[in-house]
């Protein structure tokens, strides 16, 4: 019984050894089952597997490592301005301690990444966290660094900080648990963001994640990774989870993963990503255009894409996994699938696949093509499994 | 009664020849993690020995399950389809998969036996 590994994998370096994060030593001595993602050796599940780690989130709280994504600042008062010559973000406007979702495009619309970009208040801001302060995929991160000298190096200081380490902790009970290290991260509400002193560790804390459960990341200096995440584990809400629960909880939250459902040749308007096209940047806002790709989005954004990112619900229980083949009726191809499980909490098969606009439709029903069988799935909103984020 | 394994991580009970059952090990199921879904073999039909019989996925990895035998399938694990977590929990018992019909205990003879498979598992 051979195994072929679904992907959650990205591209390894060919020929170097895996790198490691802060906290690998914790992972083995966990029993964490380790494989290569982006160059990393990363926990896929620990022993209570990924069924018991995902209702861990969804129930109480889990403990995630994403150290191997990369974390940089932005220095100097034209940072905003700068950046949002690379987003069709408001960067400009985004408050003191809010954070927002972004992406990079590129000159054909299509997308670079996608980040998380919060703006520290003044005093966290000289603390060392930046004027704006952004996490971007492991995949991704040395592309991204690069596009970011390259483009706005001399409009600001661009400061990669590969000397933190960074935790996520997730679940209804997240806030109980962190709490007790500073009562403080109570008062923060979805994607807000500040300093606060954990375990010792001077650490940034943002109310956000990539669950759709209420939680936090936790970037922290790699010196105290450890010891902090030691410390959650001791709070009796928190069990470790592993990057294979992270995938179904984001997939079950309706969110993309850059590289599969999301990549240079899909745009943000084909993704379903208009939302975060703040008006502002949008044709007839103040700061319309001025970033990669702007044409090809503004004209997609008026007129309506040629295709879009959808949710299927499988009506059969074999699962349909990335790289399966979605036909119509007649067996004509219409796309593919980009992610797929079998949810943990909703208890379906679910995915995501890119279908012409005309079969994106709620409730129509199309076909996925599994071992020569074409199993019907339906067209559904997403999320799949409803958010609970802690809003103001 | 005797349990013999193949190199696939299966096991086969060799105790009946007219239903000898076919299951996935404990190091099978330990690999792919929580098992969500199993297709099984059609009742009634006869397999070549290395023919795919079905498969077995959990929210990871798919995987097939191949016949250890020359045989027809004689009876399938409804209960296994119904709660495919048996094949973690239980899978060298009520995680069964399916019994098949051999012509005879030739049919037994070439797979591993327990300590055969054992030493497989130390090289792994």
């Amino acid at each position: 019984m051979p195994l072929q590994e679904s992907a959650v994998s990205s591209a390894t370096p060919q020929s170097t050894a895996l790198l490691q994060t802060p906290l690998h030593d914790l992972h083995l001595r966990l029993g964490a089952k380790m494989v290569p993602f982006a160059g990393y050796a990363m926990p896929v599940t620990y022993p209570a597997g990924l069924m018991a780690e995902h209702r861990q989130c969804r129930e109480s709280a889990a403990l995630f490592d994403v150290s191997h994504m990369g974390q940089l600042r932005l220095v100097g008062p034209d940072a905003a301005a700068a950046l949002e010559s690379l987003v069709p973000m408001d960067v400009v406007g985004l408050g003191e301690g809010k954070q927002r979702y972004a992406f990079f495009t590129n000159e054909s619309g299509g997308l670079l990444d996608d980040l998380m970009m919060v703006r520290p208040n003044a005093a966290d801001a000289a603390a060392g966290f930046g004027d704006l302060f952004l996490v971007v995929n492991a995949g991704c991160k040395e592309a991204d660094i690069r596009h970011l000298i390259t483009h706005i190096g001399t409009r600001c200081t661009v400061l990669p900080m590969p000397e933190r380490a960074l935790l996520a902790l997730q679940g209804p009970l997240a806030v109980a648990a962190l709490s007790r290290l500073d009562p403080g991260v109570a008062q923060l509400t979805f994607m807000t963001g500040g300093a606060f002193t954990l375990a010792g560790a001077p650490c940034f804390v943002t109310r956000s994640g990539y669950t759709g459960e209420d939680g936090f990341e936790i970037s922290v200096p790699a010196t105290h990774a450890e010891a902090l995440a030691e410390s959650l584990l001791t709070q009796p809400e928190v069990k470790p989870a592993g990057l294979g629960a992270r995938d179904t909880l984001r997939l079950e939250a309706g969110m993309c993963l850059y590289g599969h459902d999301i990549d240079e040749t899909t745009s943000p308007v084909e993704a379903g990503l208009t939302w975060a096209i703040q008006k502002v940047r949008r044709p007839g806002g103040a700061r319309a255009g001025g970033y990669p790709g702007a044409a090809a989005i503004e004209s997609q954004l008026t007129s309506g894409p040629p295709s879009k990112r959808v949710g299927l619900i499988g009506l059969e229980r074999a699962p349909v996994r990335e790289g399966t083949p979605i036909v119509d009726a007649h067996g004509r191809k219409l796309g593919k699938v980009t992610s797929g499980t079998l949810a943990p909490t909703v208890n379906q098969v679910i995915a995501m696949a890119c279908l012409p606009i005309d079969h994106a439709l709620p409730h129509h029903e199309v076909y996925a093509e599994v071992r020569g069988k074409r199993l019907p799935m339906r067209v559904s909103p997403m999320p799949f499994n409803p958010h609970r984020y802690h809003r103001a | 009664m005797t349990t013999k394994f193949t190199s696939d991580h299966e096991w086969i009970n060799t105790a009946s020849i007219e239903a000898a059952v076919v299951g996935i090990t404990p190091h099978a199921q330990d690999a792919l993690g929580d098992v969500v879904f199993v297709e099984l073999p059609e009742v009634g039909r006869s397999y070549a020995k290395g023919e795919v019989a079905g498969v077995v996925e959990s929210v990871k990895a798919a995987a097939d399950i191949y016949m250890p035998v020359n045989g027809e399938v004689v009876e399938v694990n409804e209960a296994l389809k119904a709660d495919p977590a048996l094949a973690n929990t239980d899978p060298m018992g009520a995680g069964w998969f399916f019994k098949v019909k051999v012509a005879s205990t030739a049919e037994f003879d070439g797979l591993m036996e327990p300590p055969a498979y054992e030493t497989l598992l130390q090289s792994l």
